[in-house]
């Protein structure tokens, strides 16, 4: 039932982009093609993944041990930008096409305020998700950053397909480009507001 | 992309309209839409940044010229996350509230695009003195948006300005969420291309 809770809660009633606003600038930069969307979606996944069980593993062992806390957003950031240059150096030896696939999306991952913002997220806030409010735990927090991650990679899917079409509409002048985006995702976040009703 | 006739006075103004970094260079969006609920809140990101980016910007334009080049971008990341921590630490001593309300967005000021843009952009070419009134003048323009995008999304959102209440009732509260956040930058650009465009 908990697994449920945080895969609905962290996809559709609290989605990162529509909800939290974390990751807009990738978010409306590399929207406009459906196919550049889902290649980012994939990179966006797998690295806020990944960053989340290190950072966090980082912040149980090593920072709140000594008594460290503070060098948290430090720390985070330069394991994160360090975990991306690995990704992309394996991803290149394991798998070129996946690589070729991804290919700018990579480097510009360690500036999405979306992987740190989960990375810091899991760690200082508490969570319900039908219990009493608690720390994750490293299970909970790895599934809940899939989860929004996976929440992330629906936003961006779905806004791509608007924006696909919206490209073929005569746009009023002052319109045109990021403020219908703009709009656009605002009408979207509308819709998303309907799924609170779930929680 | 600055030229050296540029006088100090247009260091700072420039920010404002011209190169404002919300409405023309599109630049940290997610703390623009994330924080902005009323423009108390608005303000306080907008200063919080500008200190981040003044003290960052006169430090890389200090040690650029013995940063080797091949690790200038995570020596400077690592630098403006210093700064944020010292922001961070401030901000819980002197300002608990403030830091509370804008929560996860302090960290995340450290993958603000606008703090490394000047980095890279201005304070790595510029003397000292420059590199800070450029930040000065570009956190001025952060600041000038973000608390006229609180100003609206308060009056629409809670009928009151600056927690000043003039309206009776709620407002309509899609304002201060997520959509109301994602309609009024899109509409405000909108007006700021149209004045850009008539001048």
């Amino acid at each position: 039932m908990e697994i449920l809770l945080i895969i609905v809660s962290a996809i559709f009633v609290n989605n990162i982009v529509l909800a939290q606003f974390l990751g807009i600038c990738p978010y409306l930069g590399v929207s406009s093609k459906l196919s550049t969307a889902s290649g980012m979606s994939a990179a966006v996944c797998f690295v806020i993944t990944l960053a989340t069980l290190v950072t966090y593993l980082l912040n149980k062992y090593l920072l709140l041990p000594f008594g460290l806390e503070f060098l948290q957003t430090i720390a985070f950031i330069l394991v994160i930008a360090a975990l991306v240059q690995m990704v992309e150096i394996v991803l290149k030896k394991v798998s070129p096409s996946l690589y070729q696939a991804l290919g700018i999306f990579l480097p510009l991952i360690t500036t999405n305020c979306a992987v740190l913002g989960v990375a810091i997220n899991v760690v200082t806030k508490e969570f319900t998700f039908g219990l009493p409010s608690h720390m994750l735990g490293l299970g909970e927090a790895v599934l809940y950053a899939f989860a929004t991650s996976l929440g992330y990679g629906l936003a961006m899917v779905l806004f791509a397909g608007l924006r696909e079409h919206l490209a073929l509409n005569d746009v009023p002048k002052s319109f045109r480009g990021v403020p219908i985006a703009l709009i656009t995702v605002g009408i979207l976040a509308m819709a998303f507001m309907g799924f609170s009703g779930i929680a | 992309m600055e030229d050296k006739t540029m006088s100090k006075f247009q260091l700072i103004t420039k920010g404002l309209v011209k190169d404002n970094p919300t409405f023309v260079l599109l630049l940290g969006m997610c703390p623009t839409l994330a924080t902005t609920t009323s423009a108390v809140n608005g303000l306080s990101m907008g200063l919080a940044t500008l200190f981040v980016l003044v003290l960052s910007n006169m430090a890389i334009s200090a040690i650029a010229p013995v940063v080797p080049d091949k690790v200038h971008i995570p020596v400077y990341i690592v630098v403006i996350a210093t700064f944020v921590t010292i922001l961070q630490l401030l901000m819980q001593a002197f300002t608990p509230g403030i830091y509370a309300t804008l929560g996860l967005f302090i960290p995340l000021i450290v993958v603000n695009c606008i703090v490394l843009g000047r980095a890279e952009a201005f304070a790595s070419k510029h003397s000292v003195g420059d590199s800070a009134l450029d930040g000065l003048g570009v956190g001025l323009g952060f600041t000038l948006s973000l608390t006229v995008i609180g100003l609206v999304r308060e009056i629409l959102g809670s009928g009151s300005a600056f927690g000043w209440k003039f309206l009776p009732g709620d407002g309509m509260l899609a304002f201060v969420m997520a959509p109301g956040a994602f309609l009024v930058l899109g509409y405000l650009m909108v007006l700021f291309n149209k004045y850009l465009a008539k001048k």
